[in-house]
């Protein structure tokens, strides 16, 4: 059985929801990714979500690219982010690691390279973000054969066609996208989510994930009564920044800051 | 599959093209792909685009003789495809107009653009403006400082011109957030995408509307000298002008075909933007084509004189055109470019853009291999009204304190 499956499944049967933290690998340096790894399931990550910078990040809103931009003036690589994922795996075997990127950095290096070299490191799921399902067929099965969980993305937008057709090439957990617009974005409506995930839920028995809008213990309270895990990136991302230069102290204010939004979820 | 019944079911040419986009745009654009196949053969909509091509743009544009250089280069007869008189000045036009009209009959009322030289720009401001639709351009910072009367004509015709600040601040740049606006504003807002790239079906849908100058070019031709042109030549930053041109005269083998793309500071620098000449298949803006790219799979940072061709991708058809072997694709350095600039407008009277210039110095250099017996086609896809501030600065001449 994968690892995420794993979670999910003791989550389900405990009554609890996932927490997802996001963060870019290589910022704001390649040396601190894995304590800063750690720093998440400290704070109560159930998977982490490692961002593989991409020079155009085209669904990303304005703190992920900065993100992307810091990592990429280090000479962030696919390569270097394995590492950093198989250096993880020497001190935690149990937390699921999932990459999130975009197609190219993937292509260039080659599907089934990478898929081995991936599943050798620990790596237990990709979410491309820009692998729409009627691409996938090529290249999920790659994915698959290594040992990789393949997540999709779903959106507001998506068809009862689409979601059926993304459900059936999904394994692991859905990633929906709770608005139209890029990550970091504001407004999150949850009466909507909460009916798009029923529509969801009519096609496919996997956890679904919500992302994007998540900031802080209050939103991931609303998301994670409807939702079966819940992704906050753009927050984090943003205290990133804004302590790039002062790198210590990161591990300790990530921990703190995912914290509050395990107690908020725990309590539900 | 003949080359002229691409794109597939999927958006695909060969191996590329295709739809790489994130979930939240796959609706959409199933749903632009579905209006357009259903207007394209809809007779209202085709007498209403006619109406605005022949009545708004100036169509047809003419098919110049350029005897003079005919004369000075020795060899082929040189034809010139006169896009540069097109209403707003370039092909680009063509496009938007077709596009602005999807826009209309899906009921958006608010349209975006990127732009790279400002042409596109322009022109979909100038549709907007007419069509009384709010519009926004993307434009690389980079790209406003060089290309500042284009920036002022959209502002003029109503249009918010939008910095992009982020990565290289360019043209791919633009691209970038031209799709995150509208993955945002998905529900108002038409997406006129300005060059044969992005996902299906735009490299699909800017061919069609830009294949008016190849069916016009085989009437053209046909009337001058009657028969085909035996060589076309176009630049290709996108590709647009050139597949515009090239497809309707795809299956006739006995034309030759030439992509022209930016050579910079000549392909061994490294400094071009020249992904068929020197890059490799990728994924870039939602589709699958050559791109230049590091060994990382990272964009590379492009360079040309010319801002519409400073673009590190191509529009997929391009791509497939290539492996073929269809076309022959080939560049040309910035001063190469230049020269051709300067030759044509003191030899015909005509200032091309930059980025056409590109095609004329391809032209030159091919004009002496062929024989006087036969016609070459050169598409002058823009006029160089907007690049003079940038030859003057380049020449060390100060135009305005």
């Amino acid at each position: 059985m994968s690892r995420i499956k794993g979670v999910f499944d003791s989550l389900r049967a405990g009554g609890r929801k996932a927490l997802v933290p996001y963060i870019t690998a290589g910022d704001p340096h390649p040396k601190h990714t894995v304590a800063l790894m750690h720093a998440l399931v400290k704070g109560g990550a159930d998977v982490i979500e490692v961002g593989v910078p991409f020079s155009d990040p085209m669904a990303d809103g304005p703190v992920i690219q900065l993100a992307c931009e810091r990592a990429l003036v280090h000479g962030t690589s696919l390569w270097q982010v394995l590492e950093m994922v198989a250096e993880f795996r020497t001190t935690n075997n149990t937390t699921p690691v999932v990459l999130m990127g975009y197609l190219n950095p993937i292509e260039a290096r080659g599907f089934e390279a990478f898929a081995k070299r991936a599943g050798q490191a620990g790596v237990d799921g990709v979410l491309v973000v820009d692998l729409a399902v009627e691409e996938a067929p090529e290249i999920a099965p790659i994915f698959r054969a290594a040992g990789l969980d393949c997540i999709f993305l779903l959106a507001p937008t998506s068809s009862a066609a689409r979601i059926a057709a993304i459900a059936e090439q999904a394994s692991g957990y859905l990633y929906y996208v709770s608005l139209k617009g890029v990550t970091g974005a504001a407004t999150l409506d949850i009466g909507s989510v909460e009916a798009k995930l029923a529509e969801i839920r009519q096609h496919t028995k996997l956890p679904v994930a919500v992302g994007f809008g998540i900031r802080d213990a209050e939103s991931a309270a609303k998301v994670g009564r409807v939702a079966d895990a819940v992704v906050v990136g753009s927050a984090l991302v943003s205290q990133i920044e804004k302590h790039q230069n002062e790198p210590a102290v990161l591990p300790g204010l990530l921990t703190q800051q995912l914290g509050a939004i395990r107690a908020a979820l725990d309590k539900l | 599959m003949s080359n002229q019944n691409l794109p597939d079911a999927r958006g695909h040419f060969g191996p590329y093209g295709g739809r790489f986009v994130a979930e939240t745009l796959m609706e959409p654009l199933r749903q632009l792909e579905e209006a357009y196949n259903r207007l394209k053969t809809d007779s209202a909509f085709r007498a209403e685009l006619d109406r605005d091509l022949a009545y708004y743009v100036g169509r047809p544009s003419p098919l110049y003789p350029a005897e003079r250089l005919t004369k000075i280069w020795g060899g082929a007869q040189i034809y010139l495809k006169r896009e540069d008189l097109n209403h707003t000045g370039a092909h680009k036009i063509n496009n938007t107009v077709g596009q602005a009209l999807l826009a209309k009959h899906l009921g958006k009322t608010r349209i975006i653009a990127e732009t790279g030289a400002g042409q596109h720009g322009v022109a979909s401001a100038t549709v907007a403006a007419r069509l009384g639709l709010k519009c926004v351009v993307f434009m690389g910072s980079d790209d406003i400082e060089r290309q500042s009367p284009n920036v002022y004509r959209m502002k003029l015709l109503g249009a918010e011109v939008r910095p992009v600040t982020s990565g290289t601040r360019t043209l791919k740049d633009a691209m970038n957030e031209a799709l995150r606006d509208w993955v945002t504003n998905v529900d108002d807002t038409f997406y006129i995408i300005g060059t044969v790239a992005g996902p299906h079906p735009y490299p699909m849908l800017v061919r069609d509307f830009n294949a008016v100058v190849g069916r016009e070019v085989i009437k053209q031709s046909q009337d001058l000298f009657g028969r085909l042109p035996d060589a076309l030549v176009a630049c290709v930053g996108g590709g647009s002008n050139a597949i515009g041109l090239f497809h309707p005269l795809l299956s006739y083998p006995s034309v030759k075909m030439y992509g022209v793309e930016a050579g910079g500071l000549g392909i061994a620098t490294g400094q071009h933007a020249a992904p068929l000449s020197a890059g490799k298949p990728g994924v870039l803006h939602g589709n699958r084509t050559y791109i230049m790219e590091d060994e990382n799979g990272q964009i590379l940072g492009t360079h040309s004189i010319s801002a519409g061709l400073d673009y590190p991708g191509v529009g997929p058809e391009h791509s497939w055109l290539k492996d073929s072997g269809r076309v022959s694709y080939v560049s040309v350095t910035d001063d190469e470019a230049l020269a051709a600039f300067h030759e044509l407008t003191r030899i015909e009277g005509i200032i091309p853009a930059l980025e056409s210039a590109h095609a004329v110095a391809y032209g030159k250099k091919l004009a002496p291999q062929m024989r006087r017996d036969e016609a070459m086609v050169i598409n002058i896809s823009g006029r160089g009204d907007k690049d003079i501030f940038t030859i003057a600065k380049r020449e060390g001449i100060e135009l305005l304190k």
